[in-house]
């Protein structure tokens, strides 16, 4: 698809900026400017006494009215004007579903495939669907221009295209408690074959298997899979760690085996590693993907 | 009676000595509003320290990516109470309570304000809020970790004392309304002979405008606040979508009353500044009834552009239009009131003593924030720089270069004439210029890092904003070393430093005809006002 048939979101909002970046700017320059003047030029070493008394003038009022006026009239409705752009979504766009969740993002496309990264399509203009599972969260593509509150209960939705390939970081924007800044990803722009071919591949080794569901859920957005703390524990080396758990108020050392993650995953709060915040939501999974997961907690050292 | 406590009323005079009561309760239990006024300013400047505090912390983990030297839950929590306590505990009451109490019913020629008593239990009912927002922050789940706008559905869900807090935040709304009531009283029945409206000092127009906004505003905030208790305690599921309710109709109560009460934070700042540079440069202020109109304009059309706020909720694009269109209207009056301050500079005589040095940054600092204002009001653009460091740099700006340096203006301006002693003008100097250099390395350098879209609220980011960040902390530290110099110099001023007496700045208003410090009944014999306010030839001033 010929990448200039859409004026990008990017081509519409920075033009926008320079507008009113370039007003602002002579206007402060011009108020900075007289400031500084008069204090030199009336300072009461140069100017002992006051030389006027003049209290107000009708003329100067009408003109720094009416001439703010119609600047702010000018920037209102240029703003206004190119934030159109960013809420009609072009034809044709390719629909992609954004799950936000504490503290996570998955992207479903249509042929079920879900990924923790948005991969897209060079020059594809893309409708992303925002859906949040428990609090608001804001989906943020800084290099796009492109922010939309992730609100639950509530159909929300951006749209951009990217010109070219690359990858761009993707932050969720609207505080959403103890994970948020980590609740950071990446937009992937890829050629479109090679998207193609993405978009048709399969997780196909158990080992993958796991690793695919612990990025669908978005466990990862807190749990690293080596040994650094996000939110909660890293995953490497878990299996058969002994780990000091607060159940109830109580401490206790356990080892961590196939009952305690799958206790984890279904009830994360029942034991809660000492020195974690007890924040994590609740996970049903299916009975097999719980075995993919722990099958691959088991080897990942 | 200590020693020390007679020695400084029989050498202070005036209402200092003209008590019949002894120790903290000539104090605490006091009608007169010169001591509520100080009051106010003790506690609630005591509170901004509390915030700079926090800031600082917050500056000190943001200064390299990763944990610094917090965790990110209390990273949530210090930045929750930072907010919190800057906006309800310091600057909503801030302005009012304390220059407002001290210096009002002397402007407009009273004994004291239409309801004493009432004045004093607003003090004490803003003084049991701040307890119960102190001790949220150390029982229960732990200090709040919503930010200061509580938004739900997390407000509803997190297991932080939030409910402690709202209740604090929501008795201090009584404390807001009752010295609004008492404002608008004092300032319509009790004005001295010949103080038609148009010789009200612009101080005084300020105070009358927020006080309005103030008893018109404040209840909606109290009804948000109980409905977030009842959405946490009771489950009564308003703003959770699962049950019917609607998350965006929080947003929507909240910014009713927050953004007008940004325009309490910013209007007696204005006031201020209106005040002062008259003074400072021997000229009437420039174009005196467009900034009463300005000021009564701002206070009306604040009022309707809450919206802005929500650009990117998912709220309707017709809304998104009305409240964009609101909000370029309301940058008008400001406009007007920097184009007449700035023209009053024109053909004066100015003298550049600290508080004219703060009224100038004001200028500055207010317009930079104002402007950015304008980027925030677009539509195109908030988006992308919607709950970025921008918007942290923008209100910052606003509320710390405007208000902030129109309180320390006030400070230098004021504080001498109820102290009868003064500070040392260099050290206030150098520490202005640290403060104004820090300031603008600080906040300027934020808003370059929301532009770059660092989101706001962010315990750790991406190492391509780590430089930034470093130069924000660094501007954070000459800012806090600059604010010492100031306070040490201007304190140790009001006890130990030269008397203060007669009317040392050449103002007009009411204040200044006054002894120093003024009796407790203000004024010897009822004045009568021949002059304007700034009528500087009329009131025999050289």
């Amino acid at each position: 698809m010929d990448p200039t048939r859409f004026i990008s979101t990017t081509e519409a909002i920075d033009p926008v900026f320079m507008f009113l970046f370039g007003a602002c700017l002579v206007l402060l320059l011009g108020i900075t400017a007289a400031m500084l003047f008069f204090v030199w030029r009336y300072h009461r070493s140069r100017a002992p006494q006051p030389t006027s008394q003049v209290e107000s003038s009708l003329r100067l009022e009408i003109i720094w009215t009416v001439l703010p006026t119609v600047l702010v009239l000018a920037m209102f409705w240029y703003g206004w004007k190119e934030y159109l752009v960013l809420r009609t979504v072009p034809k044709g766009a390719m629909q992609v579903t954004a799950t936000a969740r504490m503290w996570s993002w998955s992207f479903a496309y249509a042929n079920g495939k879900v990924s923790p990264k948005l991969y897209v399509p060079v020059g594809t203009p893309v409708k992303v669907n925002l859906v949040s599972q428990d609090v608001i969260h804001g989906f943020f593509l800084p290099a796009f221009r492109v922010k939309r509150d992730v609100v639950p209960g509530m159909a929300n939705y951006a749209w951009f295209v990217a010109p070219k390939p690359g990858s761009y970081d993707l932050f969720c924007s609207s505080y959403c408690g103890t994970g948020h800044s980590g609740m950071t990803t990446t937009v992937e722009v890829l050629p479109e074959a090679e998207f193609a071919i993405w978009l048709d591949s399969e997780a196909k080794k158990t080992e993958e298997a796991g690793k695919a569901l612990l990025e669908k859920y978005g466990c990862l957005g807190c749990h690293s899979l080596d040994d650094t703390t996000k939110v909660g524990p890293g995953f490497k080396g878990i299996w058969g760690r002994s780990e000091t758990v607060a159940s109830n108020g109580t401490e206790r050392t356990i080892t961590v085996d196939e009952t305690y993650l799958r206790r984890s995953i279904l009830e994360p709060n029942a034991d809660v590693v000492k020195g974690a915040p007890p924040v994590m939501p609740s996970f049903t999974l299916k009975e097999d993907e719980i075995k993919a997961i722990v099958d691959y907690l088991k080897v990942l050292k | 009676m200590a020693a020390s406590e007679l020695d400084t009323r029989v050498r202070r005079g005036g209402f200092w000595s003209d008590t019949n009561r002894t120790g903290i309760a000539s104090w605490i239990f006091s009608t007169d509003h010169k001591r509520i006024g100080l009051l106010y300013f003790y506690s609630t400047f005591g509170f901004f320290l509390v915030g700079v505090l926090l800031g600082l912390l917050l500056r000190i983990e943001l200064m390299a990516p990763g944990r610094t030297i917090m965790g990110p839950q209390t990273y949530n929590a210090l930045f929750t109470v930072h907010g919190v306590v800057m906006i309800f505990l310091f600057i909503i009451p801030g302005f009012q309570g304390s220059f407002g109490n001290l210096v009002m019913p002397i402007q407009i020629g009273a004994r004291d304000v239409s309801f004493p008593r009432l004045n004093l239990f607003s003090w004490w009912i803003y003084m049991i809020g701040a307890v119960i927002v102190l001790t949220s922050l150390f029982t229960g789940g732990g200090p709040p970790d919503t930010g200061w706008t509580f938004y739900v559905p997390f407000s509803a869900r997190t297991g932080t004392n939030v409910s402690l807090a709202v209740l604090g935040v929501f008795i201090i709304g009584f404390s807001s309304i009752l010295t609004g009531l008492n404002f608008v009283t004092t300032i319509h029945r009790l004005r001295a002979a010949g103080m038609g409206w148009m010789r009200v000092p612009l101080f005084t127009w300020s105070l009358y405008a927020t006080a309005w906004i103030q008893i018109l505003a404040t209840p909606i905030l109290a009804i948000t606040l109980v409905l977030v208790a009842a959405e946490r305690m009771l489950g009564t599921g308003l703003f959770d979508p699962v049950q019917g309710g609607d998350p965006i109709m929080f947003q929507h109560l909240f910014w009713i009353y927050s953004h007008p009460a940004v325009y309490i934070m910013i209007l007696p700042a204005m006031g201020v500044i209106s005040d002062i540079i008259p003074v400072f440069s021997r000229k009437p202020i420039f174009g005196y009834k467009m900034i009463v109109f300005s000021t009564l304009a701002i206070a009306a059309a604040g009022s309707l552009v809450w919206g802005h706020h929500m650009f990117t909720s998912g709220m309707s694009d017709t809304a998104v239009l009305v409240f964009s269109f609101l909000t370029f209207i309301v940058a008008i009056p400001s406009a007007i009131k920097v184009f007449n301050w700035v023209t009053t500079l024109y053909k004066g005589s100015i003298s550049l003593e600290a508080p004219m040095l703060f009224a100038l940054s004001f200028i500055l600092l207010f317009s930079i924030g104002g402007l950015s204002g304008l980027i925030l009001g677009a539509a195109a653009t908030d988006v992308h720089v919607h709950d970025t460091h921008f918007v942290v740099g923008h209100f910052h700006y606003v509320m710390f270069g405007g208000t902030g340096f129109a309180f320390f203006a006030a400070m230098h301006y004021w504080l001498p004439k109820f102290y009868g002693r003064r500070y040392a003008e260099k050290p206030a100097l150098v520490g202005w210029a640290l403060m104004f250099t820090g300031f603008n390395l600080m906040y300027f350098t934020m808003q370059v890092l929301g532009m770059k879209g660092m989101p706001r609220r962010y315990y750790d980011y991406l190492p391509e904003f780590a430089t930034l960040n470093l130069v924000a902390t660094v501007g954070s530290w000459i800012l806090v070393t600059g604010l010492i110099i100031m306070l040490v110099n201007l304190f140790r001023g009001l006890w130990w430093g030269e008397p203060f007496a007669g009317n040392p700045w050449g103002g007009a208003t009411l204040e200044w005809s006054t002894p120093t410090p003024p009796p407790t009944e203000n004024f010897v014999e009822e004045p009568v006002v021949t002059h304007g306010p700034y009528d500087y030839k009329g009131s025999g001033i050289p």
